[in-house]
């Protein structure tokens, strides 16, 4: 009865901790357990001014990928994003940095084209918006009204 | 004392702070015979034994068990040494939380490649040989102190050692378990065949079963003598120590014949 | 005058030579976990000891931390508007901080105070001397199942109390304030990286070894106590010590950790 006790007892908590562990990393830390789902696309912008890996990307404001790296090519930013499968981008689609609110975090806003042809995998978004910086916006308006 | 000493312990010295225990303790054990060492207490017997054991390094001098330092040999080397002793500590010092069985069983599962059942034949005939059928499954703290040293003995001599060491092996017994543990250590022996070291203060009872006593007094063994030479000694302090311990009544003759009594 | 001197000196020394007695020790026993034979059942039943009996302590603590949290957390966020937050924040300061440090304080008065007693009855009733008499390595013997077991359970602990936490404070948050309920989740989902897991994982198996660490040298050591450490009062008096030096040690160590992590 004893015997049975302890390995009943070790395997609840054992059973608990995975399962607690588990949620922690796999729903909470975004750790893959089957590799990274999804295509890669890369699209260039001026200036990316506080997009971060991992920002959200939208598709008519529904999550349709991430931000999966950012690197710096002949002095313009390159993002490369992972888009989910099922979701195919048009070859005119425009990719645009936008802010959620005013001084949310910065995300990236795919406006889908009418092209019949498809973006692939390793495929690149060619039309691009840069971040609109709140600061460049309000100083051009102060100096028009001059 | 022609047989070859099997421990020898060299002008081996040990102080706990400004205390100075051991001063210079000198002393050989034959193989195959049995040595007590008995002195007053708090006078530092059972540090002797811990030394010979391997468990407390001496300040200075030297512990030699088959020939080897102690303080100068490998873990590994110790370890091969030790796999020749038995010992019954003071209080048994069985694991509490593991049956009298398990208890015996346990040098056996850890230093043996034997299968349960040659485990098991063999823990049964110790428990036997120490009148313990029965006890397999209780708990240390289940039994009384005298089948707790038992216990401990079947343990110290399940792996069959060479030299058997008994530390203060009938404290806090009373006449009839003392004598009950004699009795095992004597039918043990004889069987067995052991080298026994005893430290006791069990005077004069433990006469009977030695054939060397050493006597420790003042850091220092006043002397290793045979049980009747050790009666009548001219060593003062010894002579102190046998009036003060067993009276002028006791004479040698008595207790040989005593002796012969209890062996057949 | 001479003798303060002494005094101060004794006291360094003394602990100088615990310090490095207990960094030996902790040596010898890491070393002997990957020393044949290896035994699962000894493990499995320290696993009992300290993970499975400490559910109960762990499933409480953790709830009220998370209530209290989603307590203050709503009422602070709320002055700022961004109660929708409030997830992120319960479960940010629980990953990073308060789950593995509570858990360990948890176990620490649970399991440490019970092995530090454990090793040290067995050191005064000899029974650390009759295992290396039968040539047995008491640290393999003892000590490995029980460090290795600390290192499975803790983070594991520490896993449940998190969860647990979470949705204590979603009950309180969501259930009782009214929060916004898909806020809560969404937020938290966003906000908590791996980074931040990892932080509490990394933590929880350095507390669990700093737990088994300290109680057990404490109890191995208790014959060498400063003062005489022998019988019954000798064991209470370094299983207080050994808990009181976790708990600081867990503290300390935390601090260096997150600077180290952060």
């Amino acid at each position: 009865m004893r015997k049975i006790g302890i390995e009943t007892g070790v395997g609840f908590f054992l059973l608990a901790g995975l399962i607690s562990l588990a949620y922690l990393s796999v729903k909470l830390g975004d750790v893959e357990l089957f590799g990274e789902r999804g295509y890669t696309v890369r699209a260039r912008f001026a200036n990316i001014s506080g997009l971060k890996e991992g920002a959200s990307v939208e598709i008519a404001g529904v999550p349709v990928g991430k931000v999966s790296k950012i690197s710096l090519s002949d002095y313009e930013a390159v993002v490369e994003l992972l888009i989910d499968p099922e979701v195919k981008l048009q070859e005119d689609s425009i990719a645009s940095i936008r802010t959620m609110g005013i001084i949310g975090d910065k995300y990236v806003k795919i406006t889908p084209g009418g092209a019949e042809d498809y973006i692939g995998a390793g495929g690149e978004i060619l039309e691009t918006e840069s971040a609109i910086e709140l600061e460049e916006l309000v100083s051009k308006y102060i100096f028009e009204k001059e | 004392m022609n047989a070859r000493p099997v421990i020898q312990l060299i002008d081996v010295r040990k102080s706990f702070g400004s205390q100075e225990v051991l001063r210079g303790v000198n002393l050989s054990v034959v193989e195959g015979k049995t040595t007590v060492i008995v002195g007053g207490s708090g006078q530092g017997k059972s540090l002797i034994l811990k030394h010979i054991l391997g468990l407390v390094k001496p300040d200075s001098g030297q512990v030699l068990v088959y020939g080897k330092d102690l303080s100068r040999i490998s873990g590994r080397e110790l370890q091969e040494i030790r796999m020749n002793f038995g010992v019954l500590f003071q209080n048994a010092a069985l694991f509490d939380s593991m049956t009298v069985y398990d208890n015996v069983a346990l040098p056996l599962r850890e230093r043996t490649r034997l299968s349960e059942e040659e485990i098991r034949r063999i823990v049964t005939e110790k428990l036997e040989m120490m009148d313990l059928e029965g006890s397999e499954n209780k708990y240390p703290a289940q039994i009384s102190g005298g089948m707790r040293k038992r216990v401990g003995l079947a343990r110290a001599l399940v792996l069959n050692p060479k030299i058997v060491f008994f530390d203060e092996p009938t404290t806090g017994l009373d006449v009839a378990k003392s004598n009950e543990i004699y009795r095992v250590f004597f039918r043990t022996q004889s069987i067995l065949g052991y080298t026994a070291v005893i430290v006791s203060h069990d005077v004069p009872k433990i006469l009977k079963l030695a054939d060397y006593v050493a006597l420790l007094h003042q850091g220092v063994i006043q002397d290793c003598l045979t049980p009747e030479e050790f009666q009548l000694s001219d060593n003062p302090v010894i002579k102190e120590y046998v009036e003060t311990t067993m009276g002028a009544i006791y004479t040698s003759e008595i207790l040989e014949e005593e002796d012969e009594k209890d062996r057949y | 005058m001479l003798r303060l001197f002494e005094a101060i000196g004794g006291f360094f020394l003394y602990n100088v030579n615990q310090l490095g007695r207990l960094g030996i020790f902790l040596f010898v026993s890491l070393v002997s976990i990957f020393k044949p034979p290896y035994k699962v059942s000894p493990v499995i039943k320290q696993i009992y000891v300290i993970g499975s009996l400490s559910i109960f302590v762990i499933l409480f603590t953790g709830a009220f931390t998370g209530m209290v949290l989603g307590l203050q957390g709503y009422n602070t966020l709320k002055k700022f508007g961004s109660e929708g937050l409030l997830g992120s924040a319960v479960a940010l300061s629980l990953i990073r901080e308060l789950g593995p440090v509570l858990a360990a304080l948890m176990v620490t008065g649970r399991a440490g105070s019970a092995i530090c007693a454990e090793i040290g009855i067995m050191r005064i009733s000899e029974q650390i001397d009759a295992l290396e008499c039968m040539a047995i390595d008491p640290h393999k013997y003892i000590m490995a199942p029980k460090f290795l077991a600390a290192v499975i359970s803790m983070p594991l602990l520490t896993a449940i109390f998190d969860v647990i936490g979470i949705f204590g404070g979603y009950a309180i948050g969501v259930g009782l304030l009214g929060a916004n309920e898909g806020a809560f989740f969404s937020s938290m989902y966003k906000d908590v990286e791996f980074d931040d897991i990892y932080m509490g994982l990394v933590k929880s198996l350095v507390f669990g070894l700093l737990i088994v660490w300290i109680c057990s040298a404490k109890g191995y050591f208790v014959h060498l106590e400063r003062g005489g450490g022998f019988g019954a009062e000798g064991v209470s008096r370094v299983t207080t010590t050994a808990v009181v030096l976790s708990s600081v040690a867990i503290l300390v160590f935390d601090y260096f950790l997150t600077s180290v992590l952060i």
